[in-house]
């Protein structure tokens, strides 16, 4: 048994330990969002925030994730969307979509730790893949993301 | 078929308790999330039905079915404005939907053009489309004429309420809607046509990217039906090999797992979840018989295709003599090109569930071409066609890749071992990979002939190309010619008197498929290459070359002037960078790129800026069409690049993304879209024509850096030191 603390939620699972953390998301936890698309941590379509840091959850064992708590896209956003997510619908940045949840865990994590991102902290960061190209308007939605999230902490 | 069962639980045992746990009436209720409303296969939308294609619920809010699949192309879009441009609704009250392929089979067709490809959703649906939302809106019309007993003629409709003006009276469509459902029109209305337009053209934001900002989009990975096992699949590394021998006991010593299926060319392994499923498969060492493929080399394939350029091959196109004028003219340059073998690698593995009840037959995947696996479920099953439910759900991308129904039968063959037990196959990266279907390995010649003031007076192109149709639908490869192999050569635009257009049809072992923009990702690349060799033999400047040979093409002309204008083409560029131009004409739109790349003096590429100008006639929504030429561009620049999928002893050597490097955020140009629509009545495809200029342009632009002309990709084979 391995107990998970997942978007502020605590889980009792009966799965084997080193059973990638995806997988109990996935499988477990009907936990949908968070992506499959390489199995060997190169795409990024499987990240998620452990103890607020992403992670790729395709290589990570459910053990090492036990007792911290995990973020998944699900639970990205709070009483509204998260600023990235905002941007995201602004700036119509999905295609297929399918590696979006991973690419805004990312996101998210870089607007809330960086308040004016330049395009170098951008290329950085935002490592994970997507076959639809949509780069160009992560990137613009990125910078319009970190201009809401400063807004808000100015009206805060 | 063998199937290795796990003890103590024995097949039977486990198939009687799961019946007995969720019963038969699991599959129309089968829906895995709180939020279903955002499934696009949702179906029965609340309302009254207007006609196979909408129905209006008493909020006036409509649901629109959508034929084509949403594979981030925004068909989940693009089809509701065309049925909305006619309907006068609120388009912040329209919701979209698949089509259910089972009721196209039902009602005699009634969704027309189910597969999704050739760029076709726009140019070959639109016309029914906006014939849905016009009669929609007539019948909403005579329904209130009737209530209000006044002529039909003196209403008029506008965000989804029918107004009578003379006397102030107005009725939403959400009150109109059951009687406008029993009215038949004595004759269907006429669809606006462009310059009528109110929302056709208009750049809206997609109707599905809220779903998939918050992890709510299903995909076909994503589902999850009650009582449901999950399998791990692969299949013999070497086409046409299979499994010689397998020892199932390490994968049933795993926990979790069931059973080991031997199915088709390769074996599956189901369990309680897919790691489970996945460990078992990896703990099994199958004995494979390679079969006769087993040395198969792409390496020793293109030699093999180079040499045919050496023979004429079978005339595709020709102008006047080519060979006549070659050999009486000043100046002739020749070159020979060539393009790999090339994966897909759509971001989602291939993936399908199947459940298999005594009536009724259900499948979810996310696929191109539902009727086509419709149609493999009532062949592999045996059951009546009418009797299978395809439920399409979104496409983790798809470029082809998900229009050919392999991983399907598959996953069908694997559901009928299992019989009443759902279960969902899953392809690791790698299987998936592997067992995909490829762009065509290509090598292509040309020879240019030019007169003593420069003119070019002749050209000869031979191309040697694995063919796809003669794979898929040999009855329409006539006379040794697949069309889908010479696209953009036959029909090349300049103009030149003496033209031979030569084609060797080509097939090996390896399995290939449409590759968004399919014959023009090749040849675009080529011909635009060499037609930059051929304007520096000529002495000109590589734009002015072109516009001199595109005089009798106003549209192209125009295209190709616009990406040169707002590129600035010929702005003084820093050392080391260059602009490269490039033109192509494809699924009915045209399509100029300049692209502007710098090279550093080590060789490594970087392309900053793509300036694209696009002609597709019309627009529905140009939004998404910008999107698309990004979209087209960065993954024509990953092919360009990087791409190549390689076979050594018959099998592909790059299966994951760790081996096939791909564009990423940071090397992803910035990239401008302007249009160059040529209106009236035409209407070109957009999610392909944007790709095959990309490589030429980039390949051009370096040239201009390096000296060096690249004529075989990907460009990282290349070594482009220079200076």
């Amino acid at each position: 048994m391995i107990t998970l603390t997942v978007n502020g939620k605590t889980h009792t699972i009966d799965v084997e330990p080193d059973t990638p953390l995806l997988w109990v998301l996935r499988d477990h936890l009907d936990l949908t969002g968070t992506k499959f698309g390489c199995g060997i941590a190169q795409c990024g379509a499987c990240t998620v925030h452990l103890g607020g840091r992403p992670l790729r959850s395709c290589v990570t064992p459910v053990s090492a994730a036990a007792g911290q708590a995990i973020t998944t896209i699900e639970g990205l956003a709070g009483d509204t969307l998260h600023a990235v997510q905002q941007a995201w619908i602004e700036h119509d940045v999905p295609q297929c979509g399918y590696c979006q949840s991973g690419q805004l865990m990312v996101a998210a994590h870089l607007v809330d730790n960086n308040a004016n991102p330049s395009d170098a902290d951008i290329d950085k960061a935002m490592i994970n893949i997507c076959r639809c190209g949509t780069y160009p308007r992560m990137r613009s939605a990125l910078h319009r993301a970190a201009a809401l999230a400063r807004d808000a902490m100015a009206d805060a | 078929m063998k199937t290795h069962e796990a003890l103590p639980l024995s097949r039977r045992a486990f198939v009687k308790s799961t019946v007995a746990a969720s019963g038969g009436l699991m599959l129309t209720l089968a829906l895995p999330r709180a939020d279903a409303a955002l499934n696009p296969w949702t179906g029965d939308a609340a309302g009254t039905e207007i006609s196979a294609w909408l129905t209006i619920d008493p909020n006036s809010q409509v649901t629109i079915r959508v034929a084509q699949s949403e594979m981030g192309e925004g068909v989940f879009t693009a089809m509701p404005m065309l049925v909305a441009e006619e309907l006068d609704c609120d388009w912040s009250q329209v919701k979209a939907e698949y089509a259910s392929a089972n009721r196209s089979v039902r009602e005699n067709g009634v969704y027309r053009r189910m597969g999704t490809g050739g760029s076709g959703a726009v140019r070959r649906s639109r016309e029914y489309l906006q014939q849905a939302g016009a009669s929609a809106r007539e019948r909403l019309k005579a329904a209130a004429a009737a209530r209000w007993d006044v002529d039909v003629n003196t209403l008029r409709t506008d965000k989804g309420r029918v107004f009578h003006d003379a006397s102030g009276r107005s009725a939403a469509y959400g009150v109109l809607a059951a009687e406008a459902a029993a009215i038949t029109l004595a004759e269907e209305p006429a669809i606006r046509k462009a310059g009528e337009f109110k929302l056709l053209g208009t750049p809206l934001n997609r109707l599905d990217v809220p779903s998939k900002v918050d992890g709510s989009a299903t995909f076909g990975i994503d589902v999850k039906v009650p009582g449901m096992v999950y399998a791990a699949y692969d299949a013999c590394p070497v086409w046409g090999g299979a499994l010689a021998s397998l020892d199932p006991a390490p994968a049933l010593a795993v926990k979790g797992v069931k059973q080991v299926i031997e199915v088709e060319d390769g074996f599956a392994v189901i369990a309680d979840s897919y790691w489970q499923a996945r460990k078992g498969l990896d703990a099994l060492a199958p004995n494979w018989d390679l079969g006769e493929h087993a040395n198969a080399s792409s390496d020793a394939m293109r030699a093999e295709f180079k040499t045919d350029l050496d023979r004429r091959g079978v005339v595709a196109h020709e102008e006047g003599d080519a060979y006549a004028n070659l050999e009486s003219a000043e100046t002739v340059i020749e070159a020979d090109y060539d393009a790999p073998y090339l994966a897909h690698l759509a971001m989602e593995p291939v993936n399908c569930t199947v459940a298999i009840a005594e009536d009724r037959v259900d499948v979810w995947t996310g696929t191109q071409n539902p009727e086509s696996i419709l149609g493999a479920a009532a062949e592999i099953l045996g059951r009546a066609p009418e009797t299978i439910h395809v439920h399409n759900c979104f496409l983790g991308g798809g470029f082809g890749r998900r229009s050919m129904p392999d991983f399907a039968r598959r996953a069908l063959a694997i559901a009928k071992a299992l019989g009443p037990t759902p279960v969902k196959v899953l392809w690791s990266r790698e299987a998936d990979t592997r067992t995909g279907h490829f762009r065509p390995l290509a090598a292509l010649r040309f020879k240019a002939g030019f007169d003593a003031s420069g003119k070019p007076v002749a050209l000869l192109n031979r191309s040697a190309t694995h063919s796809i149709l003669a794979g898929f639908r040999p009855e329409v490869v006539q006379n040794g010619l697949d069309g889908s192999s010479t696209e953009g050569l036959e029909n090349q635009p300049y103009d030149i008197a003496h033209v031979s257009i030569e084609h060797h049809l080509k097939r090996t072992p390896v399995p290939v498929w449409f590759w968004r923009s399919v014959g023009s990702s090749q040849n675009g690349f080529a011909l635009e290459a060499f037609i930059d060799e051929m304007a520096e033999a000529a002495g000109q400047d590589p734009l002015a070359f072109r516009q001199g040979l595109l005089h009798k093409h106003p549209a192209m002309l125009n295209t190709l002037n616009m990406a040169a204008e707002k590129a600035s083409w010929g702005r003084p560029m820093a050392p080391g960078t260059a602009q490269g131009i490039a033109i192509h004409e494809s699924f009915g739109s045209i399509c100029a790129q300049v692209a502007e790349v710098a090279v550093t003096r080590s060789g490594e590429v970087r392309v900053e800026r793509v300036v694209t100008a696009i002609d597709c006639g019309n627009t529905v929504n140009p939004r998404t069409i910008a999107e698309q030429v990004e979209s087209s561009v960065i993954y024509g620049l990953s092919a360009a690049l990087w791409g190549r999928s390689d076979i050594e002893n018959g099998q592909v050597v790059q299966q994951n993304f760790d081996r096939n490097r791909v564009v990423k955020m940071a090397e992803a140009p910035a990239i401008e879209t302007h249009f160059s629509l040529s209106g009236g009545e035409h209407w070109g495809g957009i999610g392909e024509p944007a790709l095959p200029p990309t490589a030429p342009a980039v390949v051009n632009a370096i040239y201009r850096i390096t000296g060096r002309r690249i004529r075989a990709l990907p460009i990282a084979q290349h070594d482009l030191r220079w200076g």
